[in-house]
């Protein structure tokens, strides 16, 4: 089971950073300091929204070696499902939330003789934190950087002052000055790794042309916090707590599971980690498997399910819980 | 007499040609060359046409676009590392030979940034192994028999399967220093 290691911190500074986009910095309750943290790592805020408990992973985008606060930088999404609008709208200064300890699963692999930062949008998170270690390290680094237009870009301009334009390139979608990936990547020493954060569709695209030109995938690396998405209202029997609950619409199992107060063990709650793998011990419908972690083969197994992300489409699943 | 069961023991998985890679690089010894030969025949000779062959050795008799033979493995080791620095990701390695001279191609590889899984290795040829006598450090290439004499001490040295990646060598480790000179006679076990 998850061990309690939560942190109770305090919102010490809301910083708004570009359009839609805020900067939150925790302190903790207790005075004390907070751990060390690796270029990459997030942290799972727990959020208590009237009746509702949400937990959100975000990246930490401070710099690892600040142990005074944590910094996180939130986009308000479009169709939120309530974390980023908590996080935009109802979150004030002095405001107290829960942190998990920092969880790092998109280190950078140190063995690399250059680096390479693929960005889409908010994706910029994780990598400011591994920037500034990397800079304390003298690690070979290139930032490539694409927002839609300069007012909704985060950071831009810091990035580029504090590192410098030979090292950061932007993209604008809106001026039309897209990455050039295939040039990129076809032009790179043996030895380079490529990183990339922002939507699937970017991830994938990237990770695609990479393997088209004959990157191997162990110097290939991403990272993508799925939502668990909406879908309809299923009934789970969790087999060891011996209890039967609903998942709602806009639960996700975990979350359910949670809500009926069982401890359930996750990392991500993003569908990426692994963490959360659950055993299907029956099921009378079609799991649909929205996580990125399991195998082809264990998916149409039918005897495993990332709680975190992946649903019914049916009226019971029976689960080892 | 040989200690197994150890998880560094190397596996080699073959030289699968990885039909994206832009470049494929050789590093062949002797009866490595069998292995390169092999893949030509299962699925063809495109990939020769964008390939670097180094070969400790006789040549193999393909075509490809650029072939070199060394006579030792230590002068190969200098070409290969000229080779690896300038060349571009979407390069793909190929080691082939015994375990000693897949182990020291890999280290200079090791030694440019590779991460040694996207690093492609089939054991051709003989058994024989580079041993590092854990006591005194020296190396002794070509061991037949544990347990041997070291080269450089004159310990009795039992092999074991633990290996190095980092020194591209198995280590060997003192078989009588309880009692000296009541270490069982040599058994040869990789011919």
């Amino acid at each position: 089971m998850t061990i309690n290691t939560e942190m109770d911190v305090r919102v010490a500074k809301i910083t708004p950073v570009a359009e839609k986009v805020k900067r939150f910095r925790f302190e903790r309750m207790d005075g004390k300091l907070f751990p060390v943290f690796s270029g990459g790592a997030h942290v799972v805020v727990a959020m208590r929204d009237g009746d509702i408990l949400r937990r959100n992973p975000y990246s930490l985008m401070s710099s690892p070696h600040d142990q005074s606060a944590y910094e996180i930088s939130v986009l308000r999404v479009e169709h939120s499902r309530g974390g980023s609008a908590f996080l935009h709208e109802k979150l004030k200064l002095g405001d107290m939330v829960t942190i998990s300890q920092p969880i790092n699963l998109f280190p950078y692999d140190v063995r690399g003789r250059k680096h390479i930062f693929l960005a889409g949008g908010i994706g910029i998170t994780p990598f400011m934190a591994m920037m500034d270690q990397m800079s304390r390290e003298g690690s070979n680094f290139e930032l490539h950087y694409a927002v839609r237009d300069r007012k909704h870009g985060a950071y831009w301009q810091e990035l580029t002052d504090r590192y410098g334009a030979h090292r950061v390139k932007i993209y604008v979608d809106a001026e039309k000055l897209f990455i050039p990936v295939d040039a990129l990547l076809a032009n790179q020493p043996l030895g380079t790794h490529l990183y990339v954060c922002g939507p699937s569709g970017m991830i994938d695209g990237v990770l695609g042309k990479a393997t088209a030109l004959g990157w191997p995938k162990q110097n290939l690396h991403s990272e993508r916090f799925l939502a668990p998405p909406p879908g309809n209202v299923f009934k789970a029997k969790l087999k060891r707590s011996n209890k039967t609950i609903t998942v709602g619409t806009h639960q996700s199992i975990l979350e359910a599971v949670e809500a009926a107060g069982i401890d359930a063990p996750y990392l991500c709650r993003g569908g990426a980690c692994g963490q959360c793998e659950t055993s299907v011990l029956g099921c009378r419908g079609e799991i649909e498997h929205h996580d990125i972690f399991l195998e082809p083969d264990d998916r149409n197994s039918g005897n495993k399910i990332m709680i975190c992300v992946s649903r019914l489409k049916g009226d019971e699943i029976t689960l080892d819980l | 007499m040989l200690v197994q069961g150890i998880k560094s023991r190397p596996v080699y998985t073959g030289l699968a040609i990885d039909q994206h890679a832009r470049r494929h690089l050789f590093a062949l010894e002797c009866e490595g060359v069998e292995a390169l030969q092999t893949q030509v025949k299962s699925v063809g000779p495109a990939f020769l046409k964008t390939s670097d062959i180094l070969c400790v050795g006789p040549l193999p008799k393909v075509e490809a676009e650029y072939m070199w033979s060394a006579p030792t493995i230590a002068v190969l080791l200098n070409r290969l590392r000229v080779n690896l620095t300038n060349a571009k990701m979407g390069t793909r390695l190929y080691l082939s030979g015994t375990e000693g001279f897949i182990g020291q191609t890999m280290k200079v590889a090791l030694e440019q940034n590779i991460d040694f899984n996207s690093i492609r290795t089939e054991h051709r040829g003989s058994t024989a192994r580079r041993v590092q006598c854990v006591h005194c450090k020296g190396i002794t290439d070509d061991v037949k028999t544990s347990p041997y004499t070291c080269t450089h001490c004159g310990l009795s040295l039992l092999v074991r399967d633990h290996y190095s990646r980092r020194l591209a060598a198995f280590q060997g480790v003192c078989i009588d220093a309880e009692e000296p000179g009541t270490a069982p006679p040599p058994v040869e076990m990789f011919p």
